[in-house]
């Protein structure tokens, strides 16, 4: 049943229909919410799981750990200051091989303080082993809950997704809250391979493991993340079988026929269509293409997409200090072996909150359709020249 | 599509006004999205909150600068902040407020390429008992008011959202969205 919610609320009926049984988390600006609805949730019995009231992020994180490892489904919530604090844990939870799901809110770092969105927050953990999925709209929020559960299980690698703060976390759209008993039927409980119940002969991960053992479980985990890209793909069509809707890793938006392409990620890759429609108004043959994950990166799927366009544009929300917006690194760096490869202009926009509009991506689209790129950063709408 | 702004104070509820509000256009069909100011309230002080409304999917996400309709929670805000900033040409705006229309529009200097409705939601929410004449909560009726000025949403549904999501009040708070839907005079 189709119910108005914030991407917040989402988040809380996302972890409930998934049935998490253990969720761990402590509130923050702009995430509260999601904690305080599955606290309620949990209170009147409408979820079936323990909430563990925690004293700091890192210890959020540390007991979704402990829960996952002895085989229960943990969720947790946070943003920003709250996701570096937890950062020793994250490390621990992907090493461990832990399914737990995560949901952050896309919030800019501080100093100085601020609540208002950008991506440095879940960019900066980027290599922390934990796949990333940036969602446009509050159902993909919800069905992200679930499908990101769905995976990790199989590849037992942990799984964020990413909202941006106020633009979903705080607004209210039409969201279908589907019958637990049809999210059942596509995601079973969970059956942890190794737990650590001692009854079950599973001794604890964790021990000194020298140079003889380490490299060959990095690999491991490297495969895990290769093999998620795939399963994220194999998810998402049985998924749409049955919920009826469908979240390409890579979604193109008027590209059959585009020159021109604007890659962009959350919300911005919303706006970024009617955009595309005001440009191919004014007569730029261009396509938006949303990339949903930046961990697994879908390689392949960026370089079918990108084959013969004339010139490509990046819009980052997010800086990697010292190199440039990390979505136009990690573009550029898959289409180098390509071999005709496209300009690509790298924008970086909307840091800290500020907004990004239809008209300000209209003209990152004209720039990327009407000339060459001059640098790797190409800052649009800064007050410093 | 439709833009809406809502200038309140911060908690005279008029981000959950948006929100009701965008339900019952929903459930009478419409695509929507309601968000508030984004950032951080302070009881009392000046707010803003925003509903979009449309036939079609709604895909922009960013803040509404030019709104179609305004209406405003409280006369004494506009004295703070400038409610008519950005209105559309030909937009409208509704103001609660004990004046008549022209004694509003003079004490404010409202001369613009945009229609001025005057409404006592005040008197309506007192009359429910939603508050007192100092501080009413004045949301609900400005929800009638604003059912009624754009005509997205039938006061009907309205009047449904708010039976079931009002934290308190319930048919005081929806028959006070009724009552203004009545008085409203366009």
């Amino acid at each position: 049943m189709k119910k108005v919610l914030t991407g917040n609320h989402s988040v809380s009926f996302g972890a409930m229909v998934a049935r998490a049984e253990v969720v761990a988390a402590y509130p923050i600006t702009p995430q509260t919410q999601i904690v305080e609805r599955i606290s309620e949730l949990c209170a009147d019995g409408e979820m079936d799981a323990r909430f563990v009231k925690v004293e700091s992020e890192h210890s959020a994180m540390a007991a979704c750990i402990g829960a996952s490892a002895a085989g229960s489904r943990a969720f947790t919530a946070t943003s920003a200051q709250g996701l570096a604090l937890m950062d020793e844990m994250l490390h621990w939870a992907s090493h461990a091989r832990l399914p737990i799901v995560m949901s952050n809110i896309n919030r800019a770092m501080g100093p100085p303080w601020t609540i208002w969105t950008d991506q440095n927050d879940s960019i900066s953990r980027r290599d922390t082993g934990w796949m990333q999925f940036y969602c446009s709209s509050n159902q993909e929020v919800l069905d992200t809950v679930i499908q990101s559960f769905k995976v990790a299980e199989q590849v037992k690698m942990p799984a964020m997704l990413i909202l941006d703060a106020f633009v979903l976390s705080h607004t209210s759209e039409p969201v279908d809250v589907p019958d637990i008993e049809l999210v059942d039927s596509y995601l079973p409980k969970y059956q942890a391979e190794f737990d650590m119940d001692p009854a079950h002969g599973h001794p604890a991960y964790g021990a000194l493991t020298n140079e003889h053992w380490y490299y060959e479980l990095q690999i491991k985990m490297q495969r895990a993340m290769d093999e998620a890209l795939d399963l994220i793909v194999e998810e998402d069509k049985k998924f749409e079988k049955v919920f009826g809707r469908s979240y390409p890793v890579v979604e193109g938006y008027r590209t059959e026929d585009a020159d021109y392409l604007i890659f962009t990620s959350g919300t911005v890759a919303s706006t970024a269509k009617d955009a595309v429609d005001a440009a191919r108004e004014q007569g730029i043959k261009v396509g938006n293409v949303k990339v949903r994950l930046l961990r697994p990166f879908p390689k392949p799927q960026i370089r079918e997409i990108a084959k013969g366009r004339k010139r490509l544009g990046v819009i980052d929300r997010n800086i990697s200090y010292g190199s440039e917006g990390v979505f136009f690194t990690e573009i550029k760096s898959c289409l180098y072996g390509e071999a005709d490869r496209p300009e690509i202009h790298g924008f970086i926009a909307g840091l800290g909150g500020r907004d990004i509009t239809v008209d300000s991506i209209l003209e990152m689209i004209r720039q990327t359709a009407e000339q060459s790129p001059e640098s790797d950063i190409n800052w649009q709408g800064a007050k410093l020249a | 599509m439709i833009e809406i702004r809502f200038h309140g104070r911060g908690g005279q509820g008029a981000a959950s006004a948006c929100k009701m509000f965008a339900d019952a256009c929903f459930r009478g069909g419409k695509s929507v999205q309601a968000f508030p100011m984004f950032g951080v309230e302070r009881r009392g002080a000046p707010v803003q909150s925003f509903v979009r409304v449309s036939d079609d999917e709604i895909r922009a996400r960013h803040n509404i600068e030019n709104p179609d309709y305004v209406f405003v929670l409280s006369e004494t805000l506009m004295n703070k902040v400038d409610c008519t900033a950005g209105i559309k040409p030909g937009g409208v705006m509704v103001v609660n407020t004990a004046k008549d229309v022209e004694t509003l529009k003079q004490a404010h200097d409202l001369e613009g390429d945009y229609k001025v409705h005057a409404i006592n939601a005040t008197e309506i929410a007192v009359k429910h008992g939603l508050g007192s004449m100092a501080t009413p909560i004045v949301n609900t009726a400005m929800l009638g008011v604003a059912a009624r000025a754009t005509g997205l949403a039938s006061i009907d549904d309205l009047a449904a959202v708010i039976e079931e999501s009002a934290p308190a009040k319930r048919a005081e708070n929806a028959k006070a969205s009724r009552d203004a839907f009545a008085a409203l005079e366009l």
